[in-house]
C-alpha cells in the first residue's frame, strides 16, 4: 500500500535528520576542542598577551571576562529580580503592566551589537569614560536584564499558591512572604536562570568591543573600573580579524576551546545546585 | 502556663514590618519602571544619533534606504546593499535551518527513543550557549578554506554565512517546534489512528498543521538571531560594499559593517551617524518580529 | 432465537500493564449486526478490553497480551495483521469528543483521503453519505467549511461517529460515548446507535447501566478484569446469574 511505504520513507528521513543533527552538534564540539586544547596550557591560561609577538597568553582576558560578568549580575540581578518579583506579586492586570510586560520582551530581543552601540554612546562618549570595564559592565547587564526578569517571574509563579496563603494567614506581611516563603521556594528556578544568563553573557562580544574596547591595560589583571577590559570572546575576535601576531589562528584556538570549556563546566553547574536544592526542599 | 508577654516590642516590630513591607513594594515598582524604560532610551539615544545622517545635507531619506551606493569619500551613503544582505543571508540562513530543525523537532518528539531524547535535549541546550564568535572561528577554519576549493575563491561570502547562522539558530527553532509538537493534545493523535492512518499520515496532516502557530514562533525567533548576528558572520562574510552575484561573492549586511566600520569612523561625523542609523534599522526590525509571535501567540489562543 | 454470525470472539484473552494484569482470561463473542454492552464499575477493565479489539493498546507501551482476538475468521494478534486496515474496518468512538482542528468538511475527508481517495465529486459523496447517517446533516450542510470546533459537545461526538462512518468500517467501538454529554445529545446518540445497528456491528462501553439496558441486544458484566457475566441484555438485567451482576444492578455498589 502506498501509504505503507510513504511512512516507512518518512521515518527512515527522519531518523536521518536526527542523526545528521546530532552528528553536527558534536563535529562542532569536536573540532572546537580538538585544536584549541593543545594550545591550553598554564602560561597561556594566565600569561600575559602579546601585542606583536608569538606565545602570548589570554590570563588578562580571561579575569575580565569574569570580572565584567561578575560586576553586570551585580547590577542586573537586584534590578532584574525585582521586576521579576513586581509582576509575578503585584502587578494588577492594567496598561502600565502589559507596557513593562511588552518593554521586557522587546528588550530581551535587542541585538547585542544595538546593546553595544547604546553603551557606546551613553558611556563611552557622553559620560566620557572612555572604554572601560565599568561601562561593559552597565551594558553586559542590560543584556542580563529581561531573561532575569522572565525567569524570576516564572520561577515564583511556580510556587503553589497554598505557600502564599499559609504565610498570609499567619499574619506575615507580603515582602516577609517573599523574602522567608517565596524566593528560598523559587531558588532552583532562579539559580538555573542566573546561569543560563551567566554563560551567554560570557560569550558576549558585541557589546563589549564597542563598551570595554579591544586592550587590555597595562596593570592587567586589574580591578580599576576605568581600566580597559577585553575579554576572551572580543580577544578571539580582535586577534583573527586585526591582530599582527604570528600565532593568531594558535591562540584564537585555544581561547575558543578555553570559551567552550567554560560553558561547558558552568552547563553542568547549572544541573549540581539546582539538584541539591531541590532534594534539600523534598526533604531529603 | 503564661505565654510571655511582649506587647510594647510587639507593637514595634509589626510597624517596622509594614515599612518595609511599603518600601520594597516601592523598590520592585521603581524595578519594573526603569527595566521598561531602557527600551525607550535605546530607541531614542541610537535613533538620535542614526538620524542626524538626514541633518547632513548630503543624504536623504532615499539615498539612504534605497541606493547602492556606499562610498563615503565621495559622499554617497546609500545602505541598501547592507539592508539587502542582511535579508539574502537571514533567508538562505533559514532556508538551511527550518527543514533540518522541524525535521528534528518531529523526530525528538514523536520518533526517537528515549535515551535518544535525553541525548538530544542537553545537546541544543548546550549550542544556544556557545559564544557567536566561537562559531565565527568555526566557520572561518572549515567552511571557508571548504567553499574556496569548491567555487575557486578565497571562500568568503554569503554562503559560509549563511551556514554558519543556519548552525546557530537550529536549536532555537528545534526546541520551541518540539514544544509545540509535544504539547498537542494526545486525542488528535489517537482520533487519527483510530480512522486506520500510519504515523506518518498522522504527522503529516494532523500534527503538523495543529503544531503550525508554535513552529512559526520558532521560526521567527530564529529569523531575529540571524538578523542580529553580527560577529559569527563578520568573520566569514568578507566585507564587500556591492550587492553579491552569487554565493560566494563577498558582502557585507547592517550588523557586519557596523562592526568592520564604527572603530575607525570618527564619532558625529555622517559615517558613524549613517552607521548609528543603520543599527536603528535592525533594532526596528527586530522588534517588529517580536509583535508578529504577539499576534502569532494569540492566534494559536483561539 | 436468530443465530447470527459471529462478527468478534476473543478467546483466552489475558492482558497485563508491566506486571499489572488487567484482564484475565476473557471469553466472549459479539454477534454480527448487534449491540453489545460492557458495563462494570470503574476500573474494571471494559475499556481496555474495548481498546484490545482494535489494537489501540498498540500505543501503549509495556503492554501485553496473551490468547486470541479473532475478527471475522481472522486472529487479529497474529503477527501478520495489517493494522491499518483493521483500524479501517473496526472504527472507534472516544469518551470526549475529538474532532481535528479542521473544517467539517475536512474531518469527515479525512478517513477516506488517508486511504486514497481523492476525487472532490466522491469525497462530496461520502461526506454527504456520513453526515446523514449521523443525523447531522441537516444541521451543516450549510457550513461545511467552518471549524468543527465551533460545534456543541453533541454535534463534535456526531460528527465524530460520522468521521468514523466515512471510512466504511463493520464494527463501531464506542468507549463510553456519551459520558461528556448533556442528556438531549445523549438521547440523539443513542437513537443514532440504534438505527446503525441494521448496518453494523457496536460495541458499547458504558457506565450508564440505564443506557446499557436502553439499547443493547447483549451485555456483558466486569468486574476487577474478569468477565463475570454475559447474556442476552433483558435476561440480564432481570434475571441475572452471578449474585455479583445482581448486586452490581440493584446499585449496591458501583
Amino acid at each position: 500500500m502506498n501509504s505503507k511505504l510513504s511512512n516507512k520513507l518518512a521515518t527512515g528521513v527522519f531518523w536521518l535528520i536526527g542523526f545528521v543533527i546530532l552528528g553536527i552538534l558534536a563535529w562542532f564540539l569536536w573540532r572546537i576542542l580538538s585544536v584549541g586544547v593543545p594550545h591550553l596550557s598554564w602560561d597561556f591560561i594566565t600569561g600575559q598577551p602579546e601585542d606583536m609577538m608569538a606565545g602570548g597568553g589570554v590570563g588578562p582576558q580571561f579575569f575580565n571576562s569574569f570580572y565584567i560578568l561578575f560586576l553586570s549580575l551585580l547590577i542586573a540581578i537586584p534590578l532584574g529580580v525585582g521586576a521579576g518579583i513586581w509582576l509575578s506579586e503585584y502587578a494588577k492586570p492594567n496598561k502600565f503592566t502589559e507596557i513593562v510586560r511588552i518593554s521586557t520582551e522587546m528588550l530581551a530581543s535587542v541585538p547585542s551589537i544595538v546593546f553595544g552601540l547604546f553603551g557606546m554612546l551613553v558611556f563611552v562618549t557622553t559620560f566620557k569614560l572612555g572604554f572601560s570595564i565599568i561601562g561593559g559592565a552597565l551594558t553586559l547587564a542590560l543584556l542580563n536584564l529581561p531573561v532575569l526578569v522572565r525567569v524570576t517571574e516564572e520561577s515564583l509563579r511556580a510556587v503553589p499558591p497554598s505557600y502564599r496563603e499559609a504565610s498570609l494567614a499567619l499574619g506575615s506581611t507580603k515582602w516577609q512572604t517573599i523574602r522567608k516563603v517565596l524566593v528560598p521556594a523559587a531558588l532552583p528556578g532562579l539559580i538555573t536562570g542566573v546561569t543560563l544568563t551567566a554563560g551567554r553573557a560570557l560569550g558576549e562580544s558585541a557589546i563589549l568591543i564597542f563598551t570595554a574596547g579591544t586592550t587590555v591595560s597595562r596593570f592587567a589583571p586589574t580591578p580599576d573600573l576605568t581600566a580597559s577590559g577585553e575579554t576572551l570572546a572580543v580577544h578571539l575576535w580582535y586577534v583573527r580579524s586585526e591582530a599582527l601576531i604570528e600565532d593568531a589562528q594558535q591562540v584564537a584556538e585555544g581561547t575558543a576551546a578555553l570559551l567552550v570549556i567554560v560553558v561547558l563546566l558552568l552547563n553542568l553547574l547549572i544541573a549540581l545546585p539546582s539538584r541539591y536544592l531541590q532534594r534539600k526542599k523534598a526533604g531529603k | 502556663m503564661d505565654m510571655p508577654k511582649a506587647k510594647e516590642s510587639n507593637v514595634g516590630w509589626n510597624k517596622r514590618q509594614r515599612t518595609a513591607d511599603r518600601g520594597m513594594y516601592w523598590l520592585f515598582v521603581g524595578s519594573a519602571t526603569f527595566v521598561s524604560l531602557i527600551i525607550f532610551s535605546i530607541i531614542v539615544f541610537v535613533g538620535s544619533q542614526g538620524l542626524k545622517t538626514f541633518g547632513d545635507a548630503d543624504v536623504g531619506f532615499f539615498e539612504f534606504f534605497f541606493s547602492l551606493d556606499w562610498n563615503p569619500e565621495k559622499g554617497e551613503y546609500g545602505a541598501l546593499v547592507f539592508i539587502l544582505g542582511s535579508f539574502i543571508t537571514t533567508g538562505l540562513a533559514l532556508l538551511l535551518a527550518v527543514p533540518l530543525a522541524v525535521g528534528g523537532a518531529v523526530f525528538m518528539a514523536k520518533i526517537a527513543p528515549p535515551w535518544m531524547r535525553e541525548i538530544m535535549r542537553p545537546a541544543t541546550d548546550l549550542f544556544v550557549g556557545i559564544p557567536s564568535v566561537v562559531y565565527g572561528l568555526v566557520g572561518l577554519t572549515v567552511f571557508v578554506p571548504l567553499i574556496g576549493q569548491i567555487f575557486d575563491t578565497p571562500g568568503f561570502g554569503v554562503l559560509p554565512a549563511a551556514m554558519i547562522l543556519a548552525v546557530m539558530i537550529l536549536p532555537t527553532i528545534l526546541t520551541v517546534s518540539e514544544d509545540a509538537i509535544r504539547t498537542l493534545p494526545g486525542s488528535l493523535e489517537e482520533a487519527s489512528y483510530a480512522l486506520g492512518a500510519t504515523r506518518w499520515q498522522t504527522i503529516r496532516r494532523v500534527l503538523l498543521p495543529a503544531a503550525t502557530p508554535g513552529i512559526m514562533t520558532g521560526i521567527i525567533l530564529g529569523m531575529g538571531r540571524a538578523i542580529g548576528e553580527a560577529m559569527a558572520v563578520q568573520m566569514v562574510i568578507g566585507g564587500g560594499t556591492i550587492l553579491p552575484q552569487g554565493l560566494a561573492d563577498v558582502t557585507s549586511v547592517l550588523t557586519t559593517h557596523i562592526v568592520t566600520l564604527l572603530p575607525n569612523a570618527p564619532f558625529g561625523q555622517t559615517t558613524s551617524n549613517a552607521l548609528f542609523l543603520m543599527a536603528l534599522v535592525l533594532l526596528l526590525v527586530t522588534l517588529s518580529l517580536i509583535m508578529i509571535i504577539r499576534i502569532v501567540a494569540r492566534r494559536r489562543a483561539h | 432465537m436468530k443465530t447470527l454470525k459471529d462478527k468478534i470472539r476473543c478467546s483466552n484473552l489475558n492482558l497485563f500493564y508491566g506486571d499489572n494484569q488487567a484482564l484475565y482470561d476473557i471469553n466472549l463473542t459479539m454477534p454480527a449486526g448487534s449491540i453489545t454492552a460492557f458495563i462494570g464499575p470503574s476500573g474494571c477493565g471494559k475499556s481496555t478490553l474495548l481498546r484490545t479489539l482494535n489494537r489501540m493498546n498498540d500505543l501503549i507501551p509495556n503492554v501485553k497480551i496473551t490468547g486470541d482476538v479473532v475478527v471475522d475468521n481472522e486472529n487479529i494478534y497474529g503477527g501478520d495483521t495489517d493494522v491499518v486496515a483493521l483500524r479501517k474496518r473496526v472504527g472507534m468512538v472516544f469518551q470526549r469528543p475529538n474532532p481535528f482542528p479542521m473544517s467539517i468538511y475536512d474531518n469527515i475527508a479525512y478517513g477516506p483521503r488517508i486511504h486514497g481517495i481523492k476525487k472532490k465529486r466522491e469525497l462530496d459523496e461520502i461526506v454527504e453519505k456520513s453526515l446523514t447517517q449521523a443525523a447531522l446533516w441537516d444541521e451543516v450542510k450549510d457550513r461545511l467549511n467552518k471549524s468543527a470546533l465551533g460545534l456543541s459537545g453533541g454535534q463534535q461526538q456526531r460528527l465524530c461517529i460520522a468521521r468514523l462512518l466515512a471510512v466504511d468500517p463493520d464494527v463501531l467501538l464506542m468507549d463510553e460515548p456519551t459520558s461528556a454529554l448533556d442528556p438531549i445529545s445523549t438521547l440523539k446518540v443513542e437513537e443514532l446507535t440504534q438505527e446503525l445497528k441494521n448496518k453494523y456491528t457496536i460495541i458499547i462501553v458504558t457506565h450508564n447501566m440505564q443506557q446499557a439496558a436502553r439499547i443493547s441486544d447483549t451485555t456483558a458484566f466486569f468486574l476487577n478484569g474478569v468477565m463475570v457475566e454475559h447474556g442476552e441484555t433483558d435476561k440480564l438485567f432481570t434475571n441475572p446469574t452471578d449474585q455479583r451482576t445482581e448486586d452490581y444492578i440493584t446499585g449496591r455498589f458501583g
